[in-house]
């Protein structure tokens, strides 16, 4: 009981923050996206480090990634050399992004592929797939919430849909500042309970080498083939281009790019690119939480007579921990689900309101207009989420968050690449995703997971033997879709051009990119040439 | 003159062709990202991705197979290698560089 009411008083004092946060860093109004949805775009290097920190590693992560360990073993330690690669790798793009979208007050990464491409369908098509990619990763965040809840002996759907109503409410009234403002509890109370988790579980389970040797000894004893504390020939390139594909894919989420733009300039994107690794740290800390689990002996909690392995960190924490410590990790990992999903409500509410609603039915929406939209977009986006997982099969939201990941990287050639060039005719890029989104949802039909007795959509290793390669070895759908995705792109590109069909105008200038904070936007130059 | 494509997709890393800007009143002086540092950059995108260097179990360091303690130690290089890029490229007050 002393969990839960720990759990409770934390929960209920973030979710006052939420409200307040509206007045603060108070804007003169909260009537446009640049206010509600970007936070004013004014955020310096801690709030930003927060608050995408907090984006980043969610809920479902902390609860989801020692699952994987705590079941396969190594395989499931990508998550640690994926967020080391994700941030030199994107850290030339976004700052271009960051540039481009000061210039031209773009709100969301369609709006720059409209601009750079000059195609309203192909920016509908970069939203639509952000909206679905982003959607059942809202939904897993009520699962990471419900773990911790079942493991307090909460059963039952009502947490789920009160801790959401105040979600939704706050997220409404406040926009982006309130998953800043919570942002500061929710790292903090992560970073604590890491922290002693690591320092403290370990002494009462033998010790570090002895975490790792039990856990090695119940992999040997398993009937899976590549299990263990280290990979073996089949897996590794798998584990590097998971790594790989998942990196490539963090900053196409429309969540991820809201926090980019969010930052006051380029060198708060910057110094963040260097500082986000720090939570890496911790999360490759919270992924052997699963090796912790199995020399402790835990037990996940079954669920419909299936064992529920995102139990197992939940559990941990409940049979190490004093009752009153229990509950503020599983407090961290509740207000850890918060923060993202609100984060990511709002990206998909921009994304429609802006590349759909204002580019379809109302050309002439006012910023207000746009504002109101958003949020009450923001609204259906998590009663969606809500109905997902009460409607639907959790197993379905797992599913659906595998192919968000494939189906996001197909944005790749149209926005990251966009970014760098734009040599590719729109036509190009729509075949280009149109043949990568064949490519890999086929692919993820095909792959089937023994273990839980599926025949599709089991896992995202494809075996490279079922493409008549002879080896043993599997790679990330991701990259396959992607590299298919690329080749159309090129190819369609390169006929279009030579057949000489009008491509759309590139809008924006070299300069754009690497304009920074106090650089006159476009908007203020139109006024100030037409006055 | 001759329309220029704004980049060549063949080299990025080339810097871009000069061309005065039509569309909108740019800054006095050209700005630009290049910058040989940046190259940097590669090391922690590649090393973590080579699993030949650390897919082992030994030396193990508090108990910690190579496996667990190297990736680990990848973070401190990544951050290193961003943050040298970072401190020589930021741009100082009044510096429009």
């Amino acid at each position: 009981m002393t969990e839960f009411i720990v759990f409770a008083v934390l929960f209920v004092l973030v979710s006052g923050m939420g409200f307040v946060a509206a007045r603060w860093r108070r804007p003169e109004t909260m009537d446009s996206l640049d206010e509600w949805g970007l936070g004013g775009r004014s955020f310096g290097s801690w709030i930003t480090w927060f608050l995408i920190g907090g984006d980043l590693y969610t809920a479902y992560t902390f609860v989801a990634v020692p699952a994987l360990v705590f079941g396969a073993g190594a395989a499931g330690f990508y998550a640690v050399p994926y967020t080391i690669v994700v941030y030199p790798l994107v850290f030339l793009v976004l700052i271009r992004l960051w540039s481009v979208s000061h210039r031209h007050g773009f709100v969301t990464p369609a709006d720059f592929v409209r601009a750079r491409f000059g195609s309203p369908t192909l920016a509908a098509v970069i939203a639509v797939t952000g909206i679905v990619a982003t959607m059942p990763y809202i939904a897993l965040q009520l699962v990471g919430i419900e773990s911790v809840l079942k493991a307090m002996g909460v059963n039952g759907h009502w947490p789920i849909l009160i801790a959401f109503a105040i979600l939704a409410a706050y997220t409404y009234q406040s926009g982006l500042r309130a998953p800043a403002l919570i942002a500061f509890v929710k790292d903090a109370l992560i970073y604590i309970v890491i922290i002693a988790a690591v320092l403290y579980i370990p002494s009462k389970v033998g010790g570090w080498g002895n975490i790792f040797d039990t856990a090695q000894a119940k992999f040997a004893k398993s009937p899976a083939p590549s299990d263990g504390i280290l990979l073996d020939g089949t897996n590794q390139l798998n584990y590097a281009m998971l790594a790989l594909g998942s990196a490539l894919a963090l900053f196409l989420y429309p969540h991820s790019i809201t926090g980019v733009l969010a930052s006051k300039n380029r060198d708060v994107i910057k110094r963040n690119m260097a500082a986000l690794p720090a939570y890496s740290f911790v999360l490759g800390l919270i992924a052997l939480l699963g090796y912790m689990a199995i020399a402790g002996g835990v037990k996940p909690l079954t669920s419909g007579g299936k064992p529920d392995t995102n139990t197992v960190v939940p559990v941990l924490f409940d049979k190490m921990f004093p009752d009153w410590f229990a509950g503020v990790a599983f407090a961290a990992v509740g207000i850890g689900a918060l923060v993202p999903a609100a984060i990511m409500s709002i990206a998909a509410a921009n994304l429609f309101t802006r590349n759909i609603y204002k580019e379809f039915w109302r050309k002439d929406a006012t910023d207000k207009e746009e504002a109101v939209v958003s949020k009450l977009v923001s609204l259906v986006v998590k009663v969606g989420a809500v109905v997902c997982i009460l409607a639907l099969d959790p197993e379905f939201s797992i599913d659906l968050q595998l192919i968000g990941g494939v189906i996001i990287l197909q944005t790749l050639p149209s926005v990251g690449l966009g970014l760098v060039t734009n040599w590719f005719h729109r036509g190009g890029l729509i075949a280009g995703w149109l043949a990568g989104m064949a490519a890999g949802l086929w692919m993820l039909y095909e792959i089937p997971n023994v273990a839980k007795g599926k025949e599709h959509f089991g896992g995202s290793a494809y075996k490279l033997s079922d493409l008549g390669l002879d080896t043993k070895m599997t790679v990330y759908v991701g990259i396959l879709a992607l590299l298919v995705n690329l080749v159309v792109a090129v190819a369609v590109s390169l006929v279009l051009k030579l057949s000489g069909l009008k491509d759309g105008e590139d809008v924006t200038t070299p300069d754009d990119y690497t304009a920074d904070e106090g650089d006159p936007k476009v908007r203020d130059l139109e006024i100030a040439s037409s006055t | 003159m001759r329309h220029v494509r704004e980049e060549d997709p063949l080299s990025p890393q080339d810097p871009p062709p000069e061309q005065p800007s039509v569309a909108a009143p740019a800054p006095t002086r050209r700005r630009s990202d290049h910058h040989p540092v940046n190259w940097l950059l590669v090391v922690p995108i590649v090393v973590p991705l080579l699993t030949l260097l650390f897919n082992n179990d030994g030396p193990r360091i508090g108990g910690f197979p190579a496996f667990y303690w190297m990736q680990f130690a990848f973070i401190p290089l990544g951050v290193l290698c961003t943050a040298i890029v970072y401190q020589v490229t930021k741009r100082r007050k009044g510096d429009d560089r």
